[in-house]
């Protein structure tokens, strides 16, 4: 039994491969449809060798649930993975994410007027952005109550740096030349921000605003560990987990990766539209 | 050097926010505490401070400003009560005792090593396959890129529960979980690193007629380190907070992520925010460990970070 697993996975890899490979190097290979078309194969081949092992080695669904079961609970609970989502992206991280990144963008304006404080804030920044800040989940949670105020503020702490790292140093990022311009047109210091620093800080703010959206999403799923009402997808994870209802964790954790390249995507699709003029976005 | 005043005074406010901020974070906890040591209190009732403001309730009770910093179970402890308690669990505790930081940092920081360690190696080895090969570019690339925007971070909890359920338990399934999280920005990091020597070198290289493994040892691998020390500091803390983060909903008895959640659970604060800012430190040391590493090599090998 085993044997035919391992041989039927290895003969599923092995066509996918072939036909990976035969594309990659075909004339066709520079095509969009096929640049989509080969990560969709390479997914698609694992998912089946995946159900093909489960099935066959009879992997017990405690351990490892198959695709189609996951697929089946994913529709069988519709509704409660809409509460969840609901409660956990669109309260919990969204407004926390909205916060976070419009306090961020008021204090690097703010700062950005005085060198002194760029230049304090650009090393701090950096620094707290690169801590665990996801550990101060269970204060928030004490101090703000288990819905989604807690969750919100958790993460717009934990995008809050990234954001102003990001605006401070792209707000630095004119050239003497180009403010020299501003300066022989009379500009004074709102018309040179609005017509000429905002815009060229524009991509790195959305470098910044990018970063943010997977932490906003981790922020407000792991904050639920410590601690939320009965409904969410991080409360529904740890509580399927210790109910070994792994179908249901991953139908959570296929909400979080629509969501995640979802929210990632918006954000892109906004950037493009704003720097259209930027080099990495011209087509 | 030019930047040192600047620091100290941003990190100067932050902690002044914080102390100010502890007046009113505490003070309906301080006015109870005060009224049952016959302090007087305005307004003397619990029901009537309670629908004041911390700010409100201070401002009436000046003289209680001093109570509020040394509350025993504090809602926001000030900076002091930290460095108390750190010194208390980090210096006065033997380092193999349950209650010393260091122990626990040790349980934490040897899963993030080794995930990262792990997570690093398969990075760099599958950043080379794809550079090398065309079919695996197409296939696996899109996927690293995209796995960056999903929340990763959330499979922790049934990691653990799966590899328990076939009886691996302790240091590995953490070390997954970390060496999940630096694998993506390494595998990201190197790719761009491989690829970053332009045409007119690597013709460089044809004119000499070096050989492909020649290319990969002597031009391609060295231009590729600043990328990677750049994706080493990413993957380093991502690997620390997947060690912590996997430790939080599994019931785990050692490491920062279990004494955060001891804290919360039975009612310490000080024990949570101890083991926070023993992390934050720990973080800190990762990441400034591979800024000298990057800085040193980088010196050495003439080159620019990326």
């Amino acid at each position: 039994m085993t044997g035919t697993a391992i041989i039927s996975a290895l003969a599923v890899w092995g066509t996918g491969w072939f036909i990976n490979a035969r594309l990659a190097a075909s004339t066709a290979a520079k095509t969009r449809a096929v640049q989509l078309l080969v990560p969709a194969i390479f997914g698609l081949t694992l998912l089946i060798m995946w159900e093909l092992l489960v099935r066959l080695l009879e992997i017990s669904p405690v351990i490892l649930p198959a695709p189609t079961a996951i697929a089946s609970r994913f529709g069988q609970e519709l509704p409660t993975l809409w509460v969840d989502f609901e409660q956990t992206i669109i309260k919990g991280a969204m407004t926390g994410y909205v916060i976070g990144a419009f306090a961020a963008f008021v204090v690097a304006i703010i700062a950005d007027r005085s060198d002194f404080l760029t230049r304090g804030i650009l090393p701090v920044g950096g620094f707290m952005a690169a801590l665990p800040i996801v550990g101060t989940a269970p204060i928030f949670v004490k101090w703000l109550g288990s819905d989604w105020e807690s969750k919100a503020a958790v993460v717009a702490v934990m995008v809050f740096f990234p954001i102003l790292v990001n605006t401070v140093a792209g707000l630095r990022d004119t050239t003497a030349m180009q403010r020299d311009l501003m300066r022989t047109y009379g500009a004074g210091y709102w018309p040179t921000l609005f017509k000429l620093r905002l815009p060229a800080a524009m991509p790195f703010i959305f470098n910044g605003l990018k970063i943010a959206t997977t932490l906003a999403l981790i922020g407000a799923i792991v904050a639920e560990f410590f601690g939320s009402p009965t409904v969410g997808m991080g409360f529904r994870i740890s509580t399927s987990v210790g109910q070994l209802a792994l179908d249901m964790v991953w139908a959570e954790i296929v909400v979080a990766a629509v969501a995640g390249s979802a929210f990632y995507g918006a954000v892109a699709w906004i950037e493009g539209r704003v720097t259209f003029w930027h080099p990495s976005q011209r087509k | 050097m030019k930047s040192v005043w600047p620091v100290i005074t941003v990190i100067a406010a932050i902690l002044l926010f914080w102390i100010v901020a502890v007046i009113p974070m505490n003070m309906h906890l301080t006015a109870d505490q005060a009224q049952r040591q016959d302090i007087a209190v305005s307004p003397d009732t619990p029901a009537a401070r309670q629908d004041l403001s911390g700010a409100g309730l201070a401002l009436r009770n000046t003289h209680l400003f001093g109570m509020t910093y040394t509350l025993e179970r504090p809602r926001l402890p000030s900076p002091h009560q930290v460095g108390v308690e750190m010194w208390k669990t980090i210096a006065l505790q033997k380092v193999t005792s349950r209650r010393s930081l260091v122990y626990h940092g040790w349980v934490t920081l040897s899963a993030t090593l080794l995930g990262f360690a792990i997570g690093t190696s398969l990075g760099i080895l599958l950043a080379v396959g794809i550079v090398y090969n065309r079919a695996m570019d197409m296939s696996v690339m899109p996927w690293a890129i995209a796995s960056q925007t999903i929340p990763i971070l959330a499979l922790a909890p049934m990691i653990i529960v799966m590899l328990g359920s076939i009886g691996i338990q302790g240091l590995l399934p953490k070390a997954i979980i970390s060496a999940y999280l630096s694998f993506f920005p390494v595998v990201v990091g190197m790719v761009k690193g491989l690829r970053s020597p332009d045409g007119m070198q690597l013709d460089l290289l044809r004119t000499y007629h070096a050989s492909p493994a020649q290319g990969f040892w002597k031009l391609r691998l060295p231009a590729s380190v600043p990328y990677l020390f750049a994706s080493l500091k990413i993957g380093i803390s991502a690997s620390l907070v997947g060690a912590i983060v996997a430790e939080l909903p599994t019931g785990a008895r050692a490491g920062f992520g279990a004494r955060m959640l001891v804290g919360d659970q039975y009612g310490q604060p000080m024990v949570t925010w101890a083991a926070l800012f023993a992390a934050a430190i720990t973080a800190a040391a990762l990441v400034g460990l591979f800024s000298l590493l990057e800085r040193l090599t980088l010196r050495r090998m003439g080159m620019q970070a990326a």
